[in-house]
């Protein structure tokens, strides 16, 4: 008997793993083109008669243009176009809107405002024709007074930057408050205890390792126009393209084709394409543009630049009773951060986090700078990186001052299970967590204790050993759309899936994978709902006119919008199948029953008709009034946001001498609802954290007083390789989302949201009994061996 | 100016301007996509190729230099349609995401487990770490390589068997 049994459950098992529903860590479906080279990325693309674009960018952090001189650069054999902002300016493209309804310059035709400012384009017969045109361009600028901090930006008598718009006197361009002031005023009146932080969360950038481009295809004589573009967001920028350009929507096609990763900064309209699109337009040729590594640094999508300080209020049993926090944005010389329209300061109004805060005051306020636009989330849903720092360093302070452990702090103030849904003070409904349970399984696997008691033997003896927490929740997978949208465009997303006559599938989606793993868990999706193997169904992404109409990927939503969207189509197509199973039963559509991929008649489990024969029967043997096919589409709004969550715990040991900080270890605890593909899960955890480590410890977009960007390239701009990278040990706890189909959250950011503030905290908890509260990232050597000889600490 | 080279066993010879980058070459003369360009500065390895079988970054040598010497892509690793032991590593152990390092983190893990056929995980860290990877964490391809390595170990042991 128990051999039977066992049989039965390695063939149970096998039918699992063959079927690949959800659980399963199947391999990745997309992974074969990559392994042998045939991803097909932006740069790949290769059409007949096409050009190659390059930007002249200005070399000021600010200026006034005196002219424009491109008659060398035209006199090079091979030189289509020199495009300016004057050519533009015919067209009325020389200003573009952007994400956050502020206005962007395509090319500059008054005045630079950021150094590496599109001021001029090269169009030529080939990539190096245009570079070598591109530096015989020349620009006369009046230089002007650069403004490199928010700070400066908002001092009476600064220099106002964007002087071409009515009505703005000043450098600032939001301010925008969450939660309640009066409320917050009370419970800081009644506190015992205060405690404040102020901080930097510094420049970053997401840096995929494929830079963005386009390769635009007007067709002069159709008007078809078809731009292959680095896109996570293909329909809506069809929509914008449509708008700015004034382009007949029906006529664009956007196709984003493999993307060598996104992070954010696939998220804006960036001026190149625009250029590219309208010189393919003027010229009646394919314009290709792609940035170099300088180009994608120094111009496009930054994240961060958020100061930020605030204080909690403690009462007399060390619960938090109250959080005020103020932030400073530094938005550089254009407001084009990506963000839902109604929220200035994106979701960092989550800043009350995994605690039972009943009192909160944000108040934001952003400011004009000479730095490049264009604020995206770096691996975040829309600033709830920033907000989860916060909270978790001012935790960390909280825990200091009151003379407890971390862990103890956080204990005595997190949402408690039985809780949820919970009302948080700033205006979010979270919809499940189990925060204790969450750390009690990162204490575990850590060690917790033994490693506290090795923490004070080495400080006894004088070493720096630090143990760092965070316990972070996010606020992920937007909408609803009637309170989130991008440019008006509200924040559903969409599923087609059609199941062919011989029982294969083929799946549409308006999300946009740039190297998730969507072909795999999407079709996981599929196989878990209706029953055809993974192995059976392909999916497709990224092309507007072959895929429903989307909001794209970024903020964790693929799965929280898309994998809901694709559920819900699966549940339609079942509930057919339902109808033609009755139909070849002759039997009723109520007693059918339906379970893993076979319907079967009540009572009668053994005689079953699988789901490729309800397919086959759907274009061969319909019931009378009822529509062929086994096809369906879903517009999916999410009633709520997701909220994952998790417990990171870091250990660290520092020379006093170098001021060198080791990471020993990294447990990181991640609970994103039910996982569907396991390997997929973890893999993003995996590049989170080590993104996480990068900003926490190498990754810096920093300006001298005029304004020259430091960090435009991989030599300045240090991004982790395998050589400093932490290992990592991953655990989990599974709290589904109550409201999604099949109770995922998403997870792709968690890591990069919840790290850093555990490996700062780590270094914190190794300094702080030498009176060391804060190091702005990233923590370098330098700046660790300058707060210890601060001290007084010496090797 | 001509240069004559070898390129995944295919002798090639190519007239181009003395100026022309490896990488180029390869991709736009001679249509090879799946070499790819991360930085321009070799810092990031996206670019990487074996030259004469070690792993080198073609965005910072000249198509001269390629005179007479033998160039491996990635095209190149599937000989005669069979899967190199590290295109099944890295799918195996999940090595990839976005597929855009993948090429050249293939092909240096490749020629590290030919130079070392059993490294240690601190060997593969450091032999890889002329390259970036932003989307895996490294881990998965420190299993990867590993795995590769486990299984070329296992077809040597059963050669001599």
């Amino acid at each position: 008997m128990a051999v039977d049994t066992t049989e039965a459950a390695a063939a149970s098992e096998a039918a699992r793993q063959a079927m690949g529903g959800i659980g399963v860590s199947l391999a990745r479906k997309e992974d074969a083109r990559f392994i042998h080279g045939q991803g097909h990325y932006v740069d790949d693309v290769v059409l007949p008669g096409m050009l190659h674009m390059v930007i002249v960018r200005s070399p000021h952090a600010h200026a006034r243009i005196k002219g424009i001189h491109s008659s060398a650069a035209m006199a090079i054999p091979g030189v289509v176009a020199v495009v300016t902002g004057e050519l533009l300016a015919q067209h009325k493209l020389a200003w573009m809107p952007t994400l956050s309804g502020d206005t962007q310059a395509v090319l500059a035709t008054d005045k630079v405002r950021f150094q590496g400012q599109e001021v001029a384009c090269v169009i030529a017969e080939t990539k190096y024709i245009a570079e070598d045109a591109a530096q015989l361009v020349t620009v006369d600028y009046e230089p002007l007074q650069a403004i490199t901090t928010p700070q400066q930006a908002i001092a009476p008598g600064a220099i106002v930057i964007r002087d071409e718009k009515e009505g703005q006197t000043d450098n600032k361009i939001y301010h925008w408050e969450a939660g309640d002031k009066d409320a917050t005023d009370a419970a800081f009146a009644r506190a015992a205890k205060v405690v404040s932080l102020e901080t930097f969360y510094p420049r970053c950038h997401p840096s995929p390792l494929e830079t963005c481009g386009c390769v635009a295809d007007l067709d002069p004589v159709t008007g078809n126009a078809t731009i292959y573009m680095t896109s996570q967001a293909p329909h809506a920028h069809r929509t914008l393209f449509a708008i700015v350009a004034g382009l007949p929507e029906e006529k664009i096609r956007i196709i984003s084709p493999d993307l060598g990763g996104g992070f954010g900064n696939k998220v804006p309209i960036y001026p190149g394409y625009v250029v590219a699109t309208a010189a393919s337009l003027l010229i009646g040729r394919p314009v290709k543009w792609i940035e170099d590594r300088t180009d994608n640094l120094i111009s496009t999508g930054f994240a961060r630049d958020y100061y930020m300080d605030g204080s909690v209020a403690i009462d007399e049993n060390g619960k938090f009773i109250g959080l005020r926090v103020n932030l400073l944005s530094d938005n550089g010389a254009f407001f084009a951060d990506a963000q839902p329209s109604k929220f200035k300061a994106g979701l960092f109004h989550i800043v009350t986090g995994s605690y039972d805060i009943p009192a909160a005051h944000i108040v934001a306020n952003g400011a004009y700078t000479n730095k490049a636009p264009g604020g995206v989330a770096y691996r975040c849903s829309f600033r709830v990186t920033e907000a989860s720092y916060f909270i978790e360093r001012l935790v960390e302070s909280a825990a200091v001052e009151l003379g407890q452990d971390p862990v103890t702090t956080r204990l005595n103030n997190f949402i408690q299970p039985e809780a949820f849904p919970y009302k948080s003070a700033s205006g979010f409904e979270y919809d499940s967590g189990n925060y204790p349970g969450a750390m009690k399984v990162a204490l575990d696997m850590l060690g917790y204790d033994e490693l506290r008691k090795e923490q004070a033997e080495k400080r006894a003896k004088g070493e720096l050993m630090g143990i760092g927490v965070a316990s972070f929740t996010e606020v992920v997978g937007a909408g609803k759309g009637k309170d989130y949208d991008i440019a008006g465009l509200r924040m559903f997303d969409s599923a087609e899936l059609r199941v062919h006559p011989t029982g294969k599938a083929i799946l549409k989606l308006g999300v946009k994978s740039q190297g998730q793993g969507h072909e795999t868990t999407f079709a996981q999706i599929v196989a878990e709902e209706l029953g055809i193997p993974a192995s059976d169904v392909e999916v497709r992404e990224g092309d507007t006119d072959n895929t429903p109409f989307g909001l794209g990927t970024y903020a964790s939503r693929s799965t929280p919008v898309g994998g809901a969207a694709t559920a819900v189509v699966a549940r339609k197509l079942r509930d057919k199948g339902k109808i033609i199973a009755a139909h070849l039963f002759e039997a009723d559509v109520a007693d059918i029953e339906f379970a893993k991929g076979k319907y079967n008649v009540k009572g009668s489990p053994d005689n079953v008709k699988t789901i490729q024969d309800i397919a086959f029967a759907a274009y061969t043997n319909i019931p009378d009034g009822i529509e062929p096919g086994l096809e369906g589409v879903t517009y999916y709004d999410p009633p709520n946001m997701t909220f994952p969550f998790g417990t990171y715990l870091v250990v660290v040991d520092i020379d006093k001498g170098t001021g060198q900080v080791k990471v020993r270890r990294m447990v990181a605890v991640d609970d994103c609802g039910v996982r569907i593909n396991p390997m997929i899960v973890e893999g993003q955890i995996h590049g989170g954290l080590t993104e996480g480590f990068g900003i926490a410890f190498m990754e810096l977009i920093t300006f001298d007083d005029e304004g020259n960007c430091i960090g435009s390239n991989f030599m300045d701009y240090l991004i982790p390789t395998a050589w400093e990278t932490p290992r990592f040990e991953l655990g989990e706890t599974v709290t589904p989302s109550p409201h999604h189909p099949i109770g995922a959250k998403g997870v792709g950011e968690s890591a990069t949201v919840g790290s850093p503030a555990a490996y700062v905290n780590a270094v914190i908890d190794a300094l702080s009994h030498l009176g060391i509260t804060n190091i702005d990232m990233p923590i370098t050597s330098d700046k660790v061996w300058a707060a210890l000889r601060s001290k007084g600490v010496t090797e | 100016m001509k240069v004559t080279f070898e390129i995944n066993g295919a002798e090639k010879s190519v007239d181009v301007e003395p100026r022309t980058l490896v990488v180029d070459l390869i991709r736009t003369k001679l249509g090879m996509t799946g070499t790819h360009i991360g930085c321009d500065t070799s810092n990031c390895g996206a670019c990487t190729v074996l030259l004469d079988g070690r792993p080198v970054k073609s965005c910072t040598l000249l198509a001269p230099m390629l005179e007479g010497k033998k160039v491996t892509t990635v095209e190149g690793l599937a000989a005669g349609g069979k899967l190199d032991a590290i295109q099944v590593g890295f799918h195996a152990e999940h090595g990839l995401q976005c597929g855009f390092c993948t090429p050249g983190m293939m092909l240096v893990g490749k020629a590290l487990i030919e130079a070392n056929p059993h490294p240690t995980e601190d060997e593969i860290r450091w032999g890889i770490s002329g390259n970036i990877c932003r989307c895996t964490g490294y881990m998965n391809i420190v299993k990867a390589i590993q795995h590769a390595a486990a299984a070329n170990a296992a077809e040597n042991t059963a050669g001599v068997a």
